[in-house]
């Protein structure tokens, strides 16, 4: 196998493994519903990854996620609730404002050679801080627009429901694959994290592509918000909190390396749906408390770290003894 | 020449962001100003803005020197959580000898900042990443300790660490300053600092020249894990408890933010403590002002983050020239230093 | 050859950094259907050439043509787009990237917003076959050795309808049958009319491929000779900068050779680096010469006297006692010091100031808890700027604002501060100019009188000449011939050098 899908392929292996090892402990946990559950409860973390995983490719980081996420919630629930937009009406003002704020971080990025961490960082404490101004408290959204999108859905076997959630999720990591693969900006992408001073020799142009990611990750951002606030059907500024770790060690653990140029976003995909399912597993464990998902996440990251450290020295002699 | 001289010094931009905030409260809240001692210690916003950054400040030295090298440490939040933790947890078991408690809380610090190190220095592996590990897991290990629970106790010994006084200051104020003082002179009273901007600058060259450059990456991550180990213990005595979820939350972006606005750059090389210190005062002053100014809190984090976007500017080549080329080109020639 | 086609022409370029030549009115001509060598020790300015005609760097002065037509490249990518392209060393294409990728990234065909792999594969495969290269195409470009990606780079380059196909030390990493590939493949482009201008250090090459060479030296073009008219010899000669008949024997003062008084022993030396079999031995007051050209091994002897380069075999010691540096903290502890040859990335610790940069071997020497006082630094720093001569306003200055010569004396004098009985020189007067030239040639004979031992290697034939008292041949990275004391001549050097086995 080609050894570039190594990373994915065992992170692959270890959703099936931890789900066979779930199957034979707990009674119900194989089941239509505990999967098609793992892509509705985790629709925005998996949005929010797609968008991370674009940046790490590249090199950066984004650690706005999290506030742009509640920003978008909140301004969804304050549009419909407080000014009766529909919902319809709000979201391409969502959807545009989370554009042109991430095309700014990208203008800051690439324009003044600021370093992506601090740039994303003032952009979580602007996001956040929007949001806290929009509303300090949670808005309930009642609206039966919202009803009827989260009624929507197919019954499937085995007591499974395809959430409106599901088909978003779906329809974004369809995007995302045709974007990482079949179009020219996809390969600048990987071509900037590969190797930034080549990039620039081979033509690649860096400031339309640094612009393009940041926009798609905020974009992607204010999407999962929206999925948020119809999951929770409301709008928060303290949600998300910690989001943008959650996003990035999804990405880390589906085989992206963290310094860019190498990984799939179906790795992504996979990395959500097994930290989804170590948390699933707790539940259904019912001895272990909650704080186990975050040491067991952390582990996690730590060993596909040392793994991907590991192949990399292994690439590295391989070409040493050519 | 001198005026240009003096606006290129480090201490400048810094120094003038924090005078432009104290300026805003002699305009908007004289109050702020106001300094009373009663019961053996002084009362007052000064006093108030000092107490309160004192966590933030501790944090900041260990990641000044982190950053100083060319790296960063995330995981500092989550050691605050666990130092507190395992202080709670001592605190109610009986082994409640202060001197073990707080030995404990900095032994606690000290192993997450060797793992830190380990990973940057043996492993080789990116500073972000390394210390996102203990980020993540950092605070699954402090509820672990505390079993899910806000773990309170009452130990007027240790409480003292958060809320009691020493020489007419509160006690945080005091433990800041010492640490301050204590690193600075470790710094610059031995070649630790020269060692580290070294390292920092150019690895490669230190290595040539003889300094053991992982040596020095290794124990920035174990000073930067016993400051925070402190921190946390400031915290947990402070509200007499210790919160796994909430104690310290995002304090290692206030930390880092700290470091860039003192003028340090993330890629490494020259650090300033007490420029660091400034950046500190600076984020505590700027929250504090927004409250009494009447300008509601929750603007706080708007304002906080425009100030941040202003500084970054400011200390960027690229819009320096574009400001120079905007207000004139031969006034802009003189300053140039080619 | 004059009735070729001129596809691209230099004419008086120069590029200067801080007042000195890198570059000094320099011409070239590149014609159609040559493969042209660009030939010159480091130093030389071939580096500095380079960039100035791929828009690394604008010239100074003078005119850049191509076809007849006044470019001025303005970057790399500009440079590619009148049609100058250039392969390096480190090859600069995507290694996360499949071949195919590489070869038509930004380019890709499409069909319905849709990159069409299956034709870019296709396509890519058919420009490898005119390379003679059949490999997976699909397979990411860092799965293939070095020479491999080499040719993918051509092949890109030439695609992107390349004029001008500048290779910079193409061969550098290729083994012997990868580059009788390359070879073959460069003849062929040779013969569809492509100009190739080739850069490399192996003489050899360059007789089995160019058709004609043009020498620089010290910035300044020696001239264009037609390869199979330029004996070997006098290549060489061109490119040290001395014509063999009329070097007059230079005397220097010879030594008794007294075993006792070893200083440094080098025995059977052989290392990770490629170092072979490597012998010799220095006393104190000796200045030991390491000749040979680029890539012949002077750095490499450097590197493992300095622990740089772990020893697989052979054994060092150092007055008597057994030597084995681990890393340079450890040859520091023993008593040996290296000045490196890339001044830049291994020596200054910019933005450092000139102090610090000059104590921090020394302090790195004592520990970190024994600072030295700050009286003592400038105190220090004072005795060795006025002692080498340094020009430095202001000791607080930070080292890249002084020019490379008085760089390099810093970095001399952070290593006397710490009293090595060996010191190691690495192109010590590398890009520097003349003044700071001729005092670092007179302190090392004036260290070696205190007593000490300096290892001393150099492209600089007649500075080596003209201090040490023995002289060390390397080639291949191998000891081929040592010369010692009334033999030294620079006659005797460069025969050695340029002489067949």
């Amino acid at each position: 196998m080609n050894r570039r899908y190594l990373p994915v392929a065992v992170t692959a292996v270890l959703f099936v493994a931890l789900f066979i090892a779930g199957s034979l402990q707990f009674s119900g946990f194989a089941s239509a519903r505990v999967i098609l559950n793992l892509f509705t409860d985790n629709a925005f973390l998996a949005i929010t990854a797609l968008g991370m995983t674009f940046v790490i490719l590249s090199g950066g980081i984004d650690l706005s996620v999290g506030a742009v996420l509640a920003f978008s919630s909140v301004l969804c629930a304050t549009l419909v609730e407080n000014y009766g937009w529909h919902p319809l009406q709000a979201f391409p003002v969502v959807l545009l404002l989370g554009a042109v704020f991430g095309t700014t971080m990208g203008v800051l990025i690439h324009t003044y050679k600021l370093q992506p961490f601090i740039v994303t960082l003032a952009g979580m404490f602007f996001a956040r801080g929007l949001a806290t101004v929009l509303s300090e408290q949670s808005i309930a959204i009642e609206h039966p627009f919202f009803d009827a999108i989260n009624n929507f859905g197919f019954s499937l076997p085995g007591r499974g429901w395809l959430s409106s959630a599901t088909l978003v999720l779906i329809a974004v990591f369809a995007f995302g694959t045709w974007l990482a693969h079949f179009t020219r900006l996809g390969g600048y992408i990987y071509a900037i994290g590969g190797n930034s001073q080549s990039a620039v020799l081979l033509g690649v142009p860096m400031g339309m592509t640094t612009i393009a990611i940041y926009t798609l990750s905020s974009t992607l951002a204010a999407l999962a918000g929206i999925v948020y606030s119809f999951y929770t059907a409301s709008g928060y500024a303290l949600t998300g909190i910690g989001l943008e770790l959650d996003a990035i060690a999804a990405v880390v653990i589906g085989g992206t390396l963290i310094s860019g140029g190498y990984g799939y976003v179906l790795g992504t995909l996979l990395g959500v749906m097994t930290m989804g399912l170590i948390q699933t597993w707790i539940s259904f464990h019912g001895g272990l408390s909650s704080w186990w998902t975050k040491i067991f996440i952390g582990g996690l990251v730590l060993s596909f770290m040392i793994f991907q450290r590991w192949i990399a020295v292994g690439l590295h002699t391989r070409l040493q003894q050519k | 020449m001198q005026l240009t001289h003096l606006t290129q010094h480090r201490l400048f931009l810094p120094l003038l962001a924090l005078t432009i905030i104290l300026l805003a409260n002699v305009l908007f809240s004289p109050e702020f100003f106001h300094l009373e001692f009663k019961d053996g210690r002084l009362y007052g916003s000064l006093v108030d803005v000092l107490n309160r950054s004192a966590p933030t400040a501790l944090l900041a030295i260990g990641m000044a020197l982190v950053i100083a090298t060319g790296g960063i440490d995330l995981s500092v939040g989550a050691v605050i959580a666990i130092s507190g933790a395992i202080c709670a947890n001592l605190l109610n078991s009986g082994f409640d000898a202060l001197p073990l408690v707080i030995f404990a809380g900095l032994a606690a610090g000290l192993a997450a900042g060797t793992i830190n190190g380990g990973l940057v220095s043996i492993f080789g592996i990116q500073p972000i990443v390394a210390t996102l590990v203990l980020m993540v897991a950092g605070r699954g290990i402090a509820q672990l300790i505390n079993s899910g629970q806000i773990i309170t106790f009452q130990h007027e010994g240790f409480a003292a660490i958060g809320v009691g006084t020493a020489l007419g200051l509160p006690m945080p104020v005091i433990i800041a300053v010492a640490i301050f003082l204590l690193v600075q002179i470790l710094m610059r009273f031995t070649a630790l600092g020269l060692f580290v901007e070294a390292t920092g600058c150019n690895p490669t060259a230190s290595h040539y020249a003889g300094l053991n450059v992982k040596a020095i990456k290794f124990s920035v991550y174990g000073i930067s894990g016993l400051c925070a180990a402190l921190a946390g213990m400031i915290i947990t005595a402070d509200i007499q408890g210790a919160d796994a979820n909430n104690a310290g939350l995002w304090l290692e972006l206030d930390a880092i933010l700290a470091v860039v606005l003192g003028g340090a750059s993330l890629a490494g090389g020259r650090f300033s403590l007490p420029l660091t210190m400034i950046g500190v005062l600076i984020i505590q002053t700027m929250s504090t002002t927004i409250i009494m100014s009447g300008i509601e809190p929750k603007y706080n984090l708007l304002i906080k983050s425009l100030v941040i976007i202003v500084v970054l500017l400011l200390q960027s080549p690229t819009f320096r020239q574009q400001i120079r080329q905007l207000f004139g080109a031969g006034k802009a020639m003189q300053g140039d230093r080619v | 050859m004059s009735e070729r086609k001129t596809v691209l022409q230099l004419t008086g370029v120069c590029k200067r950094f801080k007042g000195v030549f890198a570059v000094n009115h320099v011409d070239l001509n590149v014609q159609e259907g040559e493969i042209h060598a660009l030939l010159g020790e480091n130093g030389a300015g071939k580096s500095t050439l380079i960039k100035v005609m791929t828009g690394v760097y604008s010239a100074d002065s003078g005119r850049i043509e191509l076809c007849g037509t006044a470019v001025s490249p303005q970057s790399p990518l500009d440079a590619q787009r009148h049609g100058i392209s250039t392969v390096y060393q480190e090859v600069n294409l995507l290694p996360n990237l499949s071949v195919a990728h590489n070869l038509y990234l930004g380019r890709e065909p499409r069909r319905f917003g849709c990159i069409q792999w299956r034709r870019l594969q296709k396509d890519a495969q058919a420009l490898l076959r005119q390379f003679d290269l059949n490999i997976d195409v699909s397979e990411s470009l860092s799965s293939y050795s070095i020479a491999i990606q080499q040719l993918v780079a051509i092949a890109r380059a030439v695609d992107c309808s390349a004029k001008v196909l500048i290779l910079d030390e193409p061969t550098a990493s290729l083994d012997a049958k990868e580059v009788v590939v390359l070879f073959r493949i460069l003849r062929s482009l040779r013969d569809k009319g492509v100009a190739i201008l080739f850069v490399t250090h192996f003489l050899d090459q360059v007789y089995d491929l160019t058709d004609r060479i043009t020498v620089l030296r010290n910035g300044e073009k020696v001239g264009t000779f037609n390869t199979a008219e330029l004996p070997r010899p006098q290549l060489v000669a061109h490119m040290l900068g001395k014509e063999l008949q009329s070097i007059e024997a230079e005397k220097t003062a010879s030594r008794s050779d007294d075993t006792a008084n070893t200083t440094l022993q080098v025995e059977r030396l052989s290392t990770s680096q490629g170092l072979r079999d490597i012998n010799f031995r220095a006393q104190a007051g000796d200045a030991v010469g390491l000749a040979g050209l680029l890539g012949s091994g002077r750095s490499e002897v450097c590197a493992a006297l300095f622990g740089l380069a772990p020893l697989t075999e052979g054994q060092l010691s150092l007055r008597g006692n057994h030597y084995r540096p681990k890393s340079p903290a450890d040859a520091i502890a023993c008593g040996i010091a290296l000045c490196p040859e890339d001044r830049k990335i291994e020596g200054i610790v910019h933005p450092l100031s000139v102090r610090e940069n000059m104590i921090l071997a020394l302090q790195a020497k004592r520990g970190w808890w024994r600072p030295l006082p700050r009286h003592e630094q400038n105190q220090l720093a004072a005795d060795a700027t006025a002692r080498l001569r340094i020009v430095c306003s202001d000791p607080e200055k930070p080292i890249g604002e002084l020019s490379g010569g008085n760089q390099q004396k810093v970095i001399l004098a952070r290593w006397l501060m710490t009293h090595p009985n060996v010191l190691v020189l690495d192109e010590p007067t590398r890009g520097i100019d003349i003044g700071a030239h001729a005092e670092i040639l007179q302190l090392i004979r004036q260290l070696c009188a205190e007593g000490m031992t300096l290892i001393v290697a150099s492209s600089e034939i007649e500075e080596l000449v003209a201090f040490s008292n023995k002289i060390l041949v390397l080639r291949d990275k191998q000891l081929h011939t040592v010369i010692e004391a009334d033999a030294i001549s620079e006659n005797a050097v460069l025969a050695a050098i340029a002489g067949s086995n």
